[in-house]
């Protein structure tokens, strides 16, 4: 009586979830969909007296799997729309007959569990559900789980292999970057610590306002070269601040350097 | 009395009032012990900070909880514009119910009598009643992202995101650490694997009688070392809140959550974690509801209804352990935590697990002792040689980045201006004309950091 009721109940949630996962136009909607169907599998697992097979389906598929395709749909973003190019040639008739071909597999499988006699529950779970569970596992069906655990690792090794990236050159430590940092200052005479804040001494702390210098002067590491610029543009740029940049210029063109914003890092 | 501890058989004959007082006796039971463990956790941390913690509600700020729980359920309840409705209404209730479930199958005492009935001190019991507490973790993570993704805010949805790497990969360790136990006690079932723990033999030493230890985490030291630590990961506390690392993330995942009802789910979801935890750790490893050892001596300390208070004792103590780990540990770094989960407890555990089966099977009464040990040593000796292969490679490689480094501190020292490290002119007048230490003795040589 309780099985039918729960029954029924999960078939109208489950079929209106599968209907929800295809029509559904966002892809987390349609990934949380399927999460409901797979919950709805489980239940009715633990109806059927297969309580391990419920809490395995609930850990690895609802927990695990639905998990990870809902990490990637998130990564992908809120609002991106599939594309509609078909990249892979044949793709719908290969489609097509990948789902024939499935569907005859299982209409087998269905046919062969319902016409053969069935052998019971008791017979089936004599030393308990989980003992003889694992002894199916590890005796009769020991070859085509090992398999099935080799397809798994090898599907997760071409994943890794997909996503190693070989590094052309090693990775620059905090420690190399800081070293490389006082070379430059050591041949270039290029300020290593951070650049002061704007607005530092000063009366305010707006982006485009220079800090000052404990004696009240410019400080000109702390000009913003690309507000400057606008400001020139605009002639609004302060007067102390152009002075600055004029002499700056002036030094770098009798030095031969090229012009070159002071702060800004310059790349390997 | 003579047999208390009860079986599966024992589950699955209790009246359905009786199912009802017990489910109803959990629920409470958690609301009000996440009132209480809400101020026991606000009041032992500030004792550990030297301070008072709430002391204004109620004696000893008792009420402080029920005040804020209130102040919650009174505030109004935002909606912000642009979040997705369904899934931001949705995910604190997916958090919290999962939570309330695992409880029903921690055993909290042995048969007693209720009205008449005798029945196991425990909702229910399944032959995978473990299972059941990791299915219900991975339902709640479920809470924790969609509350990220449905929020619509960076903040949040970088909290999901990392709560479900965080909570998956510790989910896997956490799940290792419950296989040694699986093995030893050959049941996956809550109440069995506490009466397994019921008493070890006793230990003959100059005439007395001491019992051995029957718990778990004696004998499964290194998977309680594990599970203790995953449980910390598992419910998103310190060191390894970073879900919701208020530094970095304001509030993580339930940043968009702004205080009201909704939010109370959240906190309540995490308190009902850390006991359900707690709980697990108890029943697996601490002998469930067993009496301690000196309480234990005295015989009726595990019949009746006694046991419920050791289980509780136990529980508080478990808690304030989570809270004494707060007051002391900084937060991890993201990549430190993932690092930590995959490269060192769950190969670890692995290995462990292997030596116990080891031990297990060599105890076995119908077995080939020496076709065991003779794979073990073959396993040992090819591990060893994995290792020692290794650890020539990663020797070496420290020796060359050492002689590097100290090849460009020579040259630094030849040449003080060659590599541009701000070293002052050794003519200076204040030096008077003596010579560096590091000049005059080429043997006195700098300890430079990084080089090992």
């Amino acid at each position: 009586m309780g099985e039918s009721i729960t029954f029924w109940v999960l078939a109208v949630v489950s079929v209106i979830a599968a209907l929800g996962l295809v029509f559904s136009r966002r892809a987390v909607y349609s990934a949380l969909m399927l999460g409901v169907v797979m919950f709805s599998l489980a239940v009715l697992y633990a109806v059927q007296d297969a309580p391990f097979l419920a809490a395995v389906q609930i850990i690895v598929y609802t927990g695990a799997v639905m998990m990870l395709f809902l990490f990637v749909l998130m990564l992908v973003g809120v609002d991106s729309s599939d594309s509609l190019v078909e990249t892979i040639r044949g793709q719908r008739f290969w489609a097509v007959l990948a789902g024939l071909a499935f569907a005859a597999l299982l209409g087998l499988g269905i046919g062969n569990a319902v016409l053969s006699p069935p052998k019971g529950l008791a017979a089936a779970n004599r030393a308990g559900n989980v003992p003889s569970l694992a002894e199916l596992i590890f005796t009769r069906h020991v070859f085509a789980f090992e398999v099935t655990s080799a397809l798994l690792i090898t599907a997760a090794l071409g994943a890794m292999v997909l996503a190693h990236r070989e590094r052309a050159e090693p990775k620059q430590t905090q420690k190399d970057l800081s070293r490389a940092r006082f070379v430059r200052f050591g041949q270039l005479g290029r300020n290593p610590g951070p650049l002061p804040g704007p607005g530092t001494y000063a009366r305010h702390n707006a982006i485009d306002m220079p800090a000052l210098l404990p004696d009240g002067s410019v400080s000109p590491l702390s000009v913003n070269r690309v507000v400057a610029r606008y400001e020139a543009a605009e002639g609004t740029l302060p007067p102390e601040v152009e002075r600055i940049l004029q002499e700056e210029a002036l030094s770098e063109r009798a030095n031969g350097h090229v012009a070159r914003p002071l702060g800004e890092e310059d790349g390997k | 009395m003579n047999n208390p501890a009860p079986n599966l058989s024992d589950f699955g004959h209790d009246p359905l009032w009786l199912s009802i007082i017990k489910a109803l006796f959990i629920f409470v039971f958690l609301m009000v012990g996440v009132l209480l463990g809400v101020w026991t956790e606000r009041k032992l941390i500030s004792r550990m900070q030297h301070r008072y913690g709430p002391n204004r509600a109620g004696k000893f700020g008792l009420l402080q909880s029920v005040a804020d729980g209130l102040k919650m359920g009174l505030k109004e309840d935002l909606m912000p514009r642009t979040v997705d409705k369904v899934i931001y209404f949705l995910a604190p209730v997916i958090i919290a119910v999962p939570a309330f479930l695992a409880f029903s199958v921690v055993p909290f005492g042995p048969m007693v009598s209720i009205f008449g009935v005798r029945t196991p001190l425990q909702l229910t019991d399944l032959p995978v009643a473990v299972l059941l507490v990791l299915a219900t973790a991975s339902i709640g993570v479920y809470g924790i992202v969609l509350a990220g993704w449905g929020s619509r805010s960076p903040y949040a949805i970088l909290g999901g995101l990392r709560s479900s790497a965080q909570v998956v990969s510790y989910e896997i360790a956490m799940g290792l650490s419950f296989v040694a136990v699986f093995l030893q006690a050959g049941t996956l079932s809550t109440s069995e694997i506490v009466a397994k723990q019921a008493g070890g033999g006793t230990w003959d030493i100059l005439g007395m009688h001491i019992p051995t230890p029957s718990w778990y985490v004696f004998s499964l030291l290194p998977s309680f070392l594990i599970y203790a630590i995953t449980m910390l990961g598992e419910t998103n506390r310190v060191p390894f809140d970073l879900p919701e690392g208020e530094g970095e993330l304001v509030g993580g995942f339930h940043t968009e959550y702004s205080s009201s009802l909704k939010f109370a789910m959240f906190m309540l979801a995490e308190y009902v974690n850390v006991f359900t935890v707690s709980a697990i750790a108890i029943t697996l490893f601490l002998g469930g509801w067993h009496a301690p050892w000196p309480i234990s001596i005295w015989d009726g300390a595990n019949t009746g209804w006694w046991p419920m208070l050791w289980f509780f004792g136990k529980l508080v103590l478990a808690f304030c352990f989570f809270v004494w780990v707060r007051a002391s540990l900084p937060r991890v770094r993201y990549d430190q935590l993932m690092a930590f989960g995959w490269k060192v407890l769950i190969p670890l555990n692995l290995a462990w697990i292997l030596l116990a089966a080891t031990f297990r099977a060599l105890r076995l009464p119908e077995v080939d002792r020496g076709g065991i040990l003779a794979l073990g040593a073959v396993i040992v000796i090819g591990a060893f040689a994995i290792w020692l292969r290794f650890d020539t490679t990663n020797q070496r490689r420290r020796e060359r980045k050492a002689a590097e480094v100290e090849e460009e501190f020579e040259q630094l020292r030849e040449e003080p201006t060659a590599g541009g490290f701000p070293v002052p002119p050794l003519d200076l007048p204040h030096y008077h004309g003596v010579v560096p230490a590091a000049r005059l003795h080429h043997e006195a040589k700098e300890v430079t950091s990084g080089s090992n």
